[in-house]
């Protein structure tokens, strides 16, 4: 029974073919179990593995913990779960309630060896925070609704619904339209172009490979050993004699492609050591190359440093 | 042109075009003939094509029109093509999509506050699949990156432009109800 509240759960959208949100409507059925979780015990960690719907687990069978528990997208998923498993309002969540809940799912979580993602731990603080908030004293002049504190949460949590809720009628919507064929491609001259072309046009193309083929040998000839070192002192040299460099420009006059890898290499170290600053104008535009010192007389909208 | 003169024409056009053709295509097509004419001879000859209840439809996708098989024969169509259904998008990659498609263009960080979980990942998809495309940056601190839904994304939903997504709303009332 568990196992299979589960399973529709989590095969609500891959089946496409659930309610739009079974998380609202938890079987009433399941309200008894809670006690194991309300009063944490030694062997919690089964206990509550069986709350989120397993079966009786092996001891020793942790990996199927870890695939059936994703089914929690994110706290917010968590959350609702939690909700509809107690039964109560999303718009009156009593807080410390599910507050000890959702703390005891994350120590069961952790007991099982599955990495908490950042966004549930953010969202236990948030839960504490609003707990200790309810606690306090409330002003007495405060209009009656307004400072509820739960306020954004629940906003939070309606907000999430309805994505979940739309993201299962996308899934519908795409699974009839993936039964909808077009039909297959017609010959056109976008996929078998003519070929138009004179016999010197073909010399042409030919002389072009040939003389591409010739640059090639010749990088494997030009093969020098430069280091990381003498390549550092090059650009300080460069930056000091002509202020500005282009970054082009030293690409294009590098002769292997070993010797491009240092340059790049070699601006990135010199940016880390603030010695140069990279200057781009415009995106997508001329990345310039300035010495640290001048770099600040003249800020341009778009600045790496 | 009458209109029954630019009903077949346009039906050809359909049949061969390999995208969903618009309107705007067909007239540049059609030089000389009005737009309105045009728009109402494709109405009509939609009405009249989808009359036979054949196993094509034709219908408006991407404010364009298609020629398609029926879903309902697409077991049929599958055995010939010996094709397999798509690849499923993940929970995550729908929830993401649908937040984008209601919220565009949105950023990564709103996504996230929406989602109470980080969403790199089904992006990346997103963006594999063609589904979501860039939409510029935002003009906050940090330029962050602007998402939309693509043109392929109103094809493979059925949709024909974005005002067809059912009301966001309206799930509201159906959790409520």
């Amino acid at each position: 029974m568990e196992e299979k509240e589960t399973k529709d759960r989590a095969g609500n959208l891959e089946r496409g073919d659930g309610a739009p949100d079974s998380a609202t409507s938890a079987p009433s059925s399941r309200s008894g179990e809670m006690t194991v979780l309300a009063s944490p015990r030694p062997g919690a960690a089964t206990g509550l593995a069986r709350e989120v719907g397993l079966d009786a687990p092996a001891p020793d069978s942790a990996d199927q913990y870890k695939i059936k528990l994703e089914i929690f997208e994110g706290p917010l998923d968590l959350l609702l779960y939690l909700i509809s498993k107690e039964e109560v309002s999303i718009y009156d969540i009593p807080i410390a309630r599910i507050t000890e809940q959702y703390l005891d799912y994350l120590r069961a979580m952790q007991e099982l060896d599955i990495g908490v993602a950042g966004e549930f731990l953010v969202m236990a603080a948030t839960l504490i925070h609003i707990k200790s908030q309810t606690l306090l004293p409330r002003d007495p002049n405060a209009p009656p609704d307004e400072d509820d504190p739960r306020n954004e949460l629940v906003y939070q949590l309606l907000e999430h619904q309805k994505f979940k809720a739309a993201a299962d009628v996308l899934y519908q919507r795409r699974t009839i339209e993936a039964g909808a064929f077009t039909r297959g491609a017609t010959e056109s001259d976008k996929d078998n172009p003519e070929v138009a072309a004179t016999i010197f046009q073909l010399f042409e193309v030919f002389r072009e490979v040939l003389n591409r083929q010739l640059a090639i040998t010749e990088i494997e000839i030009a093969r020098e050993e430069m280091t990381m070192a003498e390549k550092l002192k090059e650009i300080k040299r460069l930056v000091a004699t002509s202020h500005q460099v282009r970054v082009r420009d030293m690409f294009e006059q590098a002769r292997s492609r070993r010797e491009i890898v240092l340059i790049f290499l070699a601006v990135l170290e010199l940016v880390k050591e603030l010695v140069i600053r990279l200057r781009q104008s415009e995106i997508f535009g001329e990345i310039v190359l300035v010495r640290r010192e001048e770099a600040t007389e003249d800020p341009s909208p778009v600045e790496a440093d | 042109m009458t209109i029954q003169e630019l009903k077949p024409i346009i039906e050809s056009l359909v049949f061969v075009s390999e995208d969903p053709i618009t309107i705007k295509q067909i007239a540049s097509i059609l030089e000389g003939e009005s737009v309105n004419d045009i728009e109402e001879a494709c109405g009509e000859l939609m009405e009249e094509f989808n009359a036979r209840g054949g196993g094509l439809e034709m219908r408006v996708l991407a404010s364009g029109y298609r020629v398609t098989t029926r879903p309902e024969f697409s077991e049929y169509v599958r055995r010939y093509l010996k094709s397999q259904p798509s690849a499923r998008l993940s929970i995550a990659a729908l929830e993401t999509l649908a937040v984008i498609a209601y919220r565009q263009p949105i950023t990564i960080p709103e996504i996230l506050e929406i989602r109470g979980v980080t969403s790199t990942s089904a992006i990346k998809t997103l963006l594999d699949r063609r589904l979501i495309v860039a939409k510029g940056h935002k003009e906050v601190v940090g330029h962050p990156m602007l998402y939309g839904t693509s043109k392929e994304f109103l094809i493979q939903f059925g949709l024909s432009d974005l005002t067809e997504l059912p009301n966001l709303e309206d799930f509201e009332d159906l959790m409520n109800a």
